[in-house]
């Protein structure tokens, strides 16, 4: 079949390691290309991360002077919910009377506070599971079966410290980053 | 493609002859679905949903593109332009509730097209392929749908949004970054909703593509049929036109004064009213579902809401998508040699008192609220929808002693083959 194609020499070009310099130059584009193409991959795959725009609008600061013992408020960061809420001294038991290992996300009112404002609680308001927002920040609101929140979604229930005790939610609700500096809470 | 006996295309007038030799385009329309293509006799109604699933998208690209021209992919207009859609643009409502409806509609032909494959074994050899890309397609048009809904940016949209991508939160490791980067942001926002946008114009294409593979899969052995009997001759088949195109065209009727009924007298019924709400980001509807379609899984989803080794959540997500999943193995689990439903007598009773009131109770608890008993009653459903793929199948198939078959189609369909199959010769061989 091959005889018609008069260049039989060609098969003879192979080096003293047995390599066909052709086979070198395909090997050595196909992989140029393929390393062109990985890199390509860059830019339309971390175009869709946040922009820096996004990503710059990262610090929330409130007045607590007002928060008066048992309140809560909402605020937003990073166009997300915040609930900030002063406990009750009731609450701040509950959640002190609590078997931290029999949580499952373990951790102490403590250390989802501040050291000094134990009574400050402030928490993300978006849910573990996936992402609503509870209630019992609010006036009148649910506030589940262990008094803190509820998310009325999956059904998660938080308590006093916005653990998560009951339902779906993986976590406890996140604590974010913030400080305290008199009567102002600074979030991020 | 085909069997020996289909028609041969030969084009009379000049044009067609010229066209023929260039391009012949009408050719494949008349292998694909005209008197060129011989289609099993017997195909009952159930066989109308696949050229019903594909009007329905054209619609949905049709009044898309329309809808795409007036419509706002900006957090800050798009709930308004969708209103001034509704009342400003000339025909703009009729555009949208096809649309919307048209969602709908497209998704309840779709499942009874595969629960049309389930009953009778559709995705069993020769055509796995075509139940493989259908199973692709589906899950292609669960993604446009989602995120069609997401456009208006109203409640539902922005927690629809919210819960779905949170869904990914769950996969060790790369979740949480994986969420972000879809949305493009912490939350849903400007990002997320023109990304969704684009993809939501790009997708509809891809399925198209994707159907037109699955049905160029499904022409090489051609369509079952309700014996599940393979043609053998000629008296087995109908030319697909003028046969199927009068059927289907008469199901389509039907179908559209159906549709239109909801369009007319009913466009919300299908919809939730929190969606006429624009979205709020700090605030949940008490009461979130997604579209109807999507009940089932979202029931599957809710019903793990306790950790067992691995945690509850990532259970829901993993047994969301594999209810899913499992059906891209059907092929292979169903071990019975027959097709047919009305062949199985215990794949049967499982069918009917098994697997479909098991959707239909998930359907229900994947709207309610995520309270008990609902809760409870969905993991019962789950589990039996797992069992019944995965356990029920495998075993009845290989256990059940199917009923006699009929020789061929046409015995099934005339009480006899001899004269009507093989003419003179029958008679001789007999
Ligand atoms: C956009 C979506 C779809 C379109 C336009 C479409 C179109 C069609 C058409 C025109 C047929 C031939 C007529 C008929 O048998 O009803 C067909 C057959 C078939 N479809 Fe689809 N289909 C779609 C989605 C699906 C899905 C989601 C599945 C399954 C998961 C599926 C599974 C099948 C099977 C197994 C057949 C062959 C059935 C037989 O001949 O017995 N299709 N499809
Ligand atoms: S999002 Fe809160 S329970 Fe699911």
């Amino acid at each position: 079949m091959a005889t018609t194609t008069g260049n039989a020499e060609v098969a003879d070009v192979t080096g003293e390691d047995g390599v066909r310099r052709r086979d070198f130059i395909e090997i050595a584009a196909v992989s140029a290309a393929g390393v062109g193409a990985l890199a390509t991959l860059v830019p339309l795959v971390t175009q869709m991360a946040p922009s820096a725009d996004v990503l710059a609008e990262s610090t929330t600061e409130l007045d607590i002077s007002a928060l008066d013992v048992g309140q809560s408020i909402k605020a937003v960061f990073r166009k997300q919910p915040v609930f900030v809420r002063r406990l009750t001294p009731a609450e701040i038991t509950a959640a002190n009377d609590v078997d931290v290992d029999s949580l499952r996300d373990p951790q102490t009112l403590a250390e989802r506070t501040l050291p000094g404002h134990e009574e400050l609680l402030v928490v993300m308001g978006v849910c573990t599971h996936l992402g609503c927002v509870p209630l019992g920040a609010a006036e009148g609101e649910n506030k589940g079966e262990f008094g803190g929140y509820f998310c009325p979604c999956h059904g998660s229930h938080y308590d006093t410290a916005a653990r998560i005790r009951k339902g779906p939610a993986p976590k406890n609700l996140q604590v974010p980053e913030y400080s305290i500096s008199d009567t102002t809470l600074v979030i991020g | 493609m085909s069997f020996p006996w289909a028609k041969d295309y030969q084009p009379q007038n000049p044009l067609m002859r010229f066209l023929d030799e260039k391009l012949p385009l009408p050719r494949l329309v008349y292998n694909a679905v005209g008197a060129g293509y011989p289609v099993p006799r017997n195909l009952s109604y159930f066989w109308n949903f696949g050229v019903l699933a594909g009007f329905f998208l054209v619609l949905q690209i049709v009044t898309g593109v329309v809808l795409a021209m007036h419509y706002a992919p900006n957090t800050l207009v798009a709930f308004g332009s969708v209103e001034h859609i509704m009342r400003d643009v000339n025909w703009g409502w009729l555009m949208r509730y096809t649309h919307a409806n048209g969602a709908s509609f497209f998704f309840i032909v779709i499942y009874i097209h595969i629960f049309r494959g389930f009953f009778y074994a559709s995705y069993k050899p020769p055509r796995e392929m075509i139940w493989l890309l259908g199973v692709v397609i589906f899950l292609l048009m669960m993604a446009t749908a989602f995120m069609g809904y997401v456009l208006p940016w109203g409640q539902m949209s922005f927690w629809g949004a919210q819960v779905i991508t949170g869904l990914f939160e769950a996969i060790p490791l790369v979740g949480p970054g994986l969420k972000t980067w879809l949305l493009g942001g912490f939350a849903p926002d400007n990002a997320a909703l023109n990304r969704f946008f684009s993809l939501h114009y790009l997708l509809p294409f891809v399925i198209a593509g994707a159907v037109i593979l699955h049905i160029w899969a499904l022409h090489i052995p051609g369509s079952s049929n309700p014996t599940g009997v393979e043609v053998k001759q000629e008296s087995d088949t109908v030319p697909f036109h003028p046969y199927y195109t009068a059927k289907d065209g008469f199901g389509l009727g039907v179908a559209l004064i159906i549709f239109f009924a909801f369009v007319f007298f009913m466009p919300n019924m299908l919809g939730h009213p929190d969606n006429y709400i624009e979205a709020n980001p700090l605030s949940t509807p008490a009461h979130i579902v997604p579209e109807w379609y999507f009940y089932p899984f979202y029931a599957i989803l809710r019903a793990f809401t306790f950790d067992f080794i691995l945690p509850a959540k990532l259970w829901g997500v993993l047994a969301m998508f594999s209810a899913i999943l499992v059906w891209f193995f059907l092929p292979w689990l169903d071990k019975s040699p027959v097709r047919s439903g009305h062949y199985r007598p215990l794949f049967r009773k499982f069918f009917w008192f098994g697997l479909i009131p098991c959707m239909a109770v998930l359907f229900y608890c994947g709207g309610a609220p995520a309270e008990e008993p609902y809760v409870m009653i969905s993991q019962i459903a789950t589990a039996y929808y797992f069992l019944h793929f995965l356990v029920i199948l495998p075993i009845v198939s290989s256990i059940e002693r199917p009923d006699p078959l009929p020789f061929s189609i046409t015995e099934a369909v005339l009480g006899s083959d001899d004269n009507a199959v093989l003419g003179d010769k029958a008679q001789a061989t007999a």
